[in-house]
């Protein structure tokens, strides 16, 4: 049952956006929230709108896995729209009911500041669909190596990332394992309330974490005995390579950030 | 190859911090370039102790250990020390670092500074080497525990050791994963003269080497070629050690009177040995 569970949500195919860059893509990510945070219509909205579904196209994951990774937000988005719906003041009163008044442009603000948190989540989910984790931690130490100079651990933060992702298959088996040894005496995991089902973890959790440490305590020395001396003067077998893919992609996603500029500019409070 | 890859250990003492009893006290041995040495003793004995000195994860608190001209107390040289002398651990999970078989095979290169283009054809004959090539893009999980100890031997082999120590490297395998793993570094110590010391609590490897070293209670208590070890059968007996059937069948036999010569370690030994006492005339290749 454990052995199904998919490595955070990358999702496997090939497309010019999976070849990306790591690095580009996280930059085009940042430069997209922003983009998002600087669009201040509807008319904004559409054209983030038409991005995604563009992006989506080209990355060849189906654009309801972008929308599946709302679900775990769905109560901040439903929260959001009510507060703006219930505690906005406004001139034109749709509904008036005791101290509840549901105005148009509390309506409106609703509708806007919860789009702005679906265009967040949907467009940094485009990012872990098209990017292995493996990838990403490469982009990160990259990126920030140049903190570096003020002592930031760029690399170890990444070493210690790839190595989180190397035992992560393996920690699942032998959790597998000290479930069933547990159930075979006897143990339950499964009944009782909440409480009762947490305690049932402990004779499963304190097994892992001894043998997690164990493991942490070989690795180590295995890692020793290989030479490793942290990141000083070590080269890499994975090379990131930017290629024109790359610079079109930014292109695009300057251009969407200068149409968002002017639509702020010219089209400010237009439907609001 | 370094030409001198012998190591060299006089008088080593070595105690774990707070521990009552060293864990090793006053051993003395070497190891020729090129040879397979085989170290036996059951846990507690040592001789992961031992390893560990070698590979200078353990500095020595009485004596010195050298391993390719390099004494361990150097703290300079540690990195020299553990580039020539590669160590193989017991468990196969516990020493893959990355979640690529290749790019685990590159880490120690990288740890080195090896250049890029050098490190290609450096892991792809390291792969070749232990015959796994064809599973250079596989995710080290997915393996078997004897194909994950050949990947850990690769990942050595790309450093282009002298030296290789097996720390109880087939201890947590099956019987083909030991044979596999065997087979591999015998063919590396005879192919690419690498020396090897090889831990075990399995006499049956022990068997294989070209010397034995017997270690008990932190001291070397027998040394000498396979046979010449496990033909003391008693004092084998005494620290608790097998020795190979073949070995025990002769010597009861001896002592039942029957005139076998020492140095039965294989059912085919001991086949020779009885047809030439059978029919004396028959000449027996």
């Amino acid at each position: 049952m454990l052995k199904n569970i998919t490595m955070g949500q990358y999702y496997p195919v090939d497309s010019p956006v999976h070849r990306m860059d790591p690095r580009m893509k996280l930059v085009l990510t940042i430069i997209f929230i922003v983009t998002v945070f600087l669009s201040h219509s509807f008319v904004g909205y559409l054209l983030l709108l038409a991005f995604l579904v563009l992006a989506c196209r080209v990355s060849n994951v189906p654009f309801r896995l972008l929308l599946k990774g709302l679900r775990p937000l769905r109560l901040i988005i439903i929260i959001t729209f009510l507060l703006n719906l219930f505690f906005t003041s406004g001139e034109d009163v749709w509904v008036s009911v005791w101290v509840i008044r549901i105005t148009r442009e509390g309506f409106l603000q609703a509708l806007f500041y919860s789009l702005r948190l679906v265009f967040l989540v949907a467009g940094t989910s485009l990012l872990t669909l098209t990017t292995s984790p493996v990838a990403l931690s490469d982009g990160i130490e990259m990126l920030l190596s140049p903190l570096k100079v003020i002592h930031f651990p760029a690399h170890e933060l990444a070493m210690m990332m790839t190595i989180a992702l190397r035992f992560i298959p393996t920690l699942l088996e032998e959790t597998d394992k000290i479930m069933k040894a547990q159930m075979a005496r006897g143990a339950d995991f499964e009944s009782g309330n909440i409480l009762a089902r947490a305690k049932a973890m402990i004779p499963l959790l304190v097994p892992l974490f001894v043998s997690a440490f164990r493991r942490a305590g070989d690795l180590a020395m295995a890692m020793e005995s290989r030479c490793y001396h942290g990141g000083e003067g070590r080269t890499r077998l994975r090379v990131l390579k930017t290629t024109r893919n790359d610079w079109l992609a930014l292109l695009t996603v300057l251009c969407l950030l200068g149409l968002i500029i002017l639509e702020g500019i010219f089209l400010k409070g237009v439907l609001f | 190859m370094e030409t001198d890859s012998r190591i060299e250990l006089k008088d080593v003492s070595f105690t774990y911090d707070e521990a009552p009893s060293p864990a090793l006290s006053h051993i003395s041995a070497s190891v020729q370039p090129g040879e397979f040495v085989a170290v036996l003793g059951h846990n507690g004995s040592g001789k992961s102790t031992l390893a560990k000195l070698i590979n200078a994860l353990y500095i020595p608190s009485e004596g010195n250990v050298v391993v390719c001209g390099y004494n361990t107390k150097e703290e300079k040289v540690v990195w020299d020390i553990r580039r020539r002398a590669g160590m193989i651990f017991q468990n196969p999970d516990n020493q893959i670092v990355a979640t690529v078989v290749k790019e685990d095979v590159a880490f120690g290169l990288e740890n080195l500074g090896v250049a890029r283009d050098e490190m290609i054809p450096r892991i792809e004959q390291a792969l070749s080497a232990v015959r796994m090539s064809k599973y250079a893009d596989s995710a080290p999980h997915t393996l078997s525990g004897g194909q994950k100890q050949r990947v850990a031997i690769a990942g050595i082999l790309a450093m282009e050791p002298s030296v290789i120590i097996a720390d109880e490297a087939t201890a947590m395998l099956d019987p083909s994963g030991r044979r596999e793993v065997l087979d591999t570094v015998r063919m590396l110590n005879r192919t690419k003269n690498i020396t090897v010391l090889w831990i075990t609590h399995f006499m049956e490897e022990a068997a294989l080497a070209d010397r034995v070293l017997v270690i008990t209670d932190g001291e070397i208590r027998l040394q000498g070629t396979p046979a010449e070890v496990f033909d003391r059968v008693e004092e084998m007996q005494e620290m608790h050690l097998d020795v190979p059937p073949m070995t025990a069948l002769a010597n009861s036999l001896r002592q039942k009177g029957m005139p076998l010569p020492a140095g039965i370690l294989t059912v085919d030994d001991m086949v020779q040995e009885v047809e030439k006492l059978l029919c004396p005339s028959k000449s027996v290749t």
